[in-house]
């Protein structure tokens, strides 16, 4: 029964990805690649490591990749800290009799639904800077309109608040369903022992949510890392707001010859990034004696 | 709010007896948070909601209405078509994405079946290759990908595009559904045989049934991924505009119309209105559909 996935997989992820890792190490662009309605033959040359060591020296014009990389690990933290932090606290809300709680359920989760690239012309609409409502808000709040989405670094604080916005109903939903699967003696017990609210959230409720949070916390991480529709789609090819992943799409669909080659060389170097922090991150996790 | 405001009012279990023990401060504390956090959450999809009944020149103005002018003409007019080919368009996005839940939706449930009960070499590697592939970014995959579909001979149809859909939401999906399928006692499984099942009648039967909210949450995720993908959609699918996906014509309609904010507004209303269907359908099996996956995950 497995087989059908491992097969679906294995034609259109596991097969693609080592043609990819192949272009990584060839000159292909638009011109050079076989083209069957042109009838074309592929003409790309072997350059070996080329494209990795012209994108790792950092060369601006190949994407800054140093810089990019800094920012895309600030986004992400950043994002996933928020994300957790506010979902962790709505879900400790709405896991209490509230009068009203499924009427809050569904409002909180409803960016969830909508789809990203409807929520990133809301909030791109919202956040203009002279008629956008956000800053006609702070303006009448006599606080400092930001031009928000220009080339600055309001433009990475907007496209944050954005994916905060998107990304909390997941974590928040999550985090509940684990709430819900503590068993209720244990909060009896502690609190038969005297445990004060912030004793019995650190030693009851923070461990009994570990192995959920754990495996949200690293699909938190994995998917903002690779977020493109958001930021993409907000602030376009703005230099401040350049992730590694943003960078490979523009290098992709952008410039007079489409740099495929390099495009990819990005996308190796994205996996690379996150098979590291992964395997780190099970490790932190296993010598806490988790089983994962 | 930070996590240490939050767990201030944390950690009491959701039980009536304590309930008559939360002073009204805490009690309105507890609702000013909640109503807050949904009217952040809210605020955006209703402001373009307001906006989409506003004429273009009014939705741009320096002092805010809710109604200005307000009237339906925006609606009419994109949906007879002036503005692109827009109901050809959600006929495709309709297609692609129900195509995409059904197939993504199918495979993963036998699979995570698969993997939640039977033992076979290289299941654990196979659970954890899910996860990893998660992390593949699209800019390895697409070129790749574009040949690929090429070879197959389903380049450019919605086919081609459902395929691709279900690499990334079958991985997930799987997952899901294995620690979902992990909470359903494999006592029943027994039961069944016992009663005469085959092994497929057991799955389809008995713990298919019972893995609904599992299942909701699954087809949910799917779909979206479907329905909102922009990347693939506007590499793969060809330039006619009659075979464009809504996520796809929307960007086109909204680099050529920078300032028709009270179209773009309607046009994305519309393409809400069926997501944030299937997302009334299936939310009451979140909650729990979710949380059987992800603690056992």
């Amino acid at each position: 029964m497995v087989l059908p996935v491992v097969l679906v997989i294995a034609v259109l992820v596991l097969y693609p990805l080592a043609q990819g890792v192949f272009f990584t190490l060839t000159d292909i662009n638009e011109s050079s690649i076989a083209n069957p309605v042109l009838d074309r033959p592929a003409t790309y040359e072997w350059v070996g490591l080329r494209n990795y060591l012209t994108v790792l020296s950092g060369d601006a014009s190949y994407g800054a990749f140093w810089a990019t990389l800094l920012r895309t690990v600030v986004w992400t933290a950043s994002c996933v800290l928020l994300h957790y932090g506010i979902g962790l606290g709505l879900a400790v809300l709405l896991n209490r009799q509230v009068a009203g709680r499924a009427v809050y359920r569904v409002l909180l989760i409803l960016p969830w639904a909508v789809p990203a690239f409807i929520s990133a012309f809301a909030w791109k609409y919202m956040f203009n800077a002279q008629y956008g409502i956000i800053n006609q808000v702070l303006r009448a709040l006599g606080l400092p309109d930001p031009v928000w989405l220009g080339q600055s670094n309001w433009a990475l604080v907007a496209v944050v608040i954005v994916n905060v916005w998107l990304g909390v109903p997941f974590m928040m939903v999550s985090l509940l369903g684990g709430l819900q699967s503590i068993p209720a003696d244990l909060y009896e017990a502690a609190e038969v022992d005297g445990a004060t609210p912030w004793q019995r959230f650190r030693h009851v409720t923070l461990p009994g949510l570990r192995s959920v949070s754990s495996t949200v916390v690293l699909l938190g991480v994995i998917w903002t890392f690779n977020m493109f529709a958001v930021v993409y789609l907000i602030t376009g090819q703005n230099p401040s707001t350049r992730l590694l992943i943003t960078y490979a799409f523009e290098r992709f669909f952008s410039g007079a010859s489409r740099d495929y080659a390099v495009a990819s060389t990005y996308g190796v170097l994205i996996l690379s990034v996150l098979l590291v922090f992964a395997s780190g991150y099970r490790r932190a996790l296993r010598r806490q004696g988790e089983v994962w | 709010m930070s996590i240490e405001a939050a767990s201030l009012r944390a950690a009491t279990p959701a039980r009536e007896s304590r309930r008559a023990k939360r002073s009204r401060a805490a009690s309105i504390g507890l609702h000013a948070a909640l109503v807050t956090a949904s009217l952040i959450a809210v605020f955006p999809v209703f402001w373009v909601v307001v906006t989409s009944f506003k004429p273009d020149a009014l939705a741009v103005e320096t002092t805010p209405k809710l109604v200005n002018e307000s009237s339906l003409d925006n609606y009419t007019r994109i949906l007879s078509g002036e503005k692109g080919d827009f109901l050809a368009w959600f006929g495709n996005s309709v297609q692609i994405a129900l195509l995409t839940t059904v197939l993504a939706v199918f495979l993963s449930a036998t699979a995570g079946y698969a993997a939640s009960r039977f033992r076979f070499p290289g299941k654990r590697k196979l659970l954890l290759s899910f996860l990893v592939v998660q992390m593949f970014p699209f800019a390895v995959l697409i070129v790749p990908l574009y040949n690929t579909l090429l070879a197959l001979g389903v380049q450019g149809t919605a086919l081609g595009l459902v395929l691709v859909y279900c690499t990334t939401a079958v991985p997930f999906c799987t997952y899901m559904l294995k620690g979902y399928f992990d909470t359903i006692p494999a006592d029943i499984d027994e039961a069944g045989r016992v009663d005469g099942l085959s092994p497929f009648g057991v799955f389809w039967r008995l713990v298919l049934p019972l893995a609904r909210p599992g299942l909701a949450v699954t087809s949910f995720y799917a779909f979206l991924t479907a329905w909102g993908e922009v990347a693939f959609a506007s590499a793969f699918l060809s330039a006619a505009d009659e075979s464009k996906t809504l996520a796809v014509g929307l960007q086109v309609f909204v680099q050529q119309n920078r300032t028709e904010w009270g179209h773009l507004a309607a046009a994305s209303t519309l393409v809400a209105i069926p997501a944030v269907a299937v997302f009334y359908l299936v939310q009451r099996f979140l909650v729990s559909g979710l949380a059987g996956g992800a603690v056992k995950g």
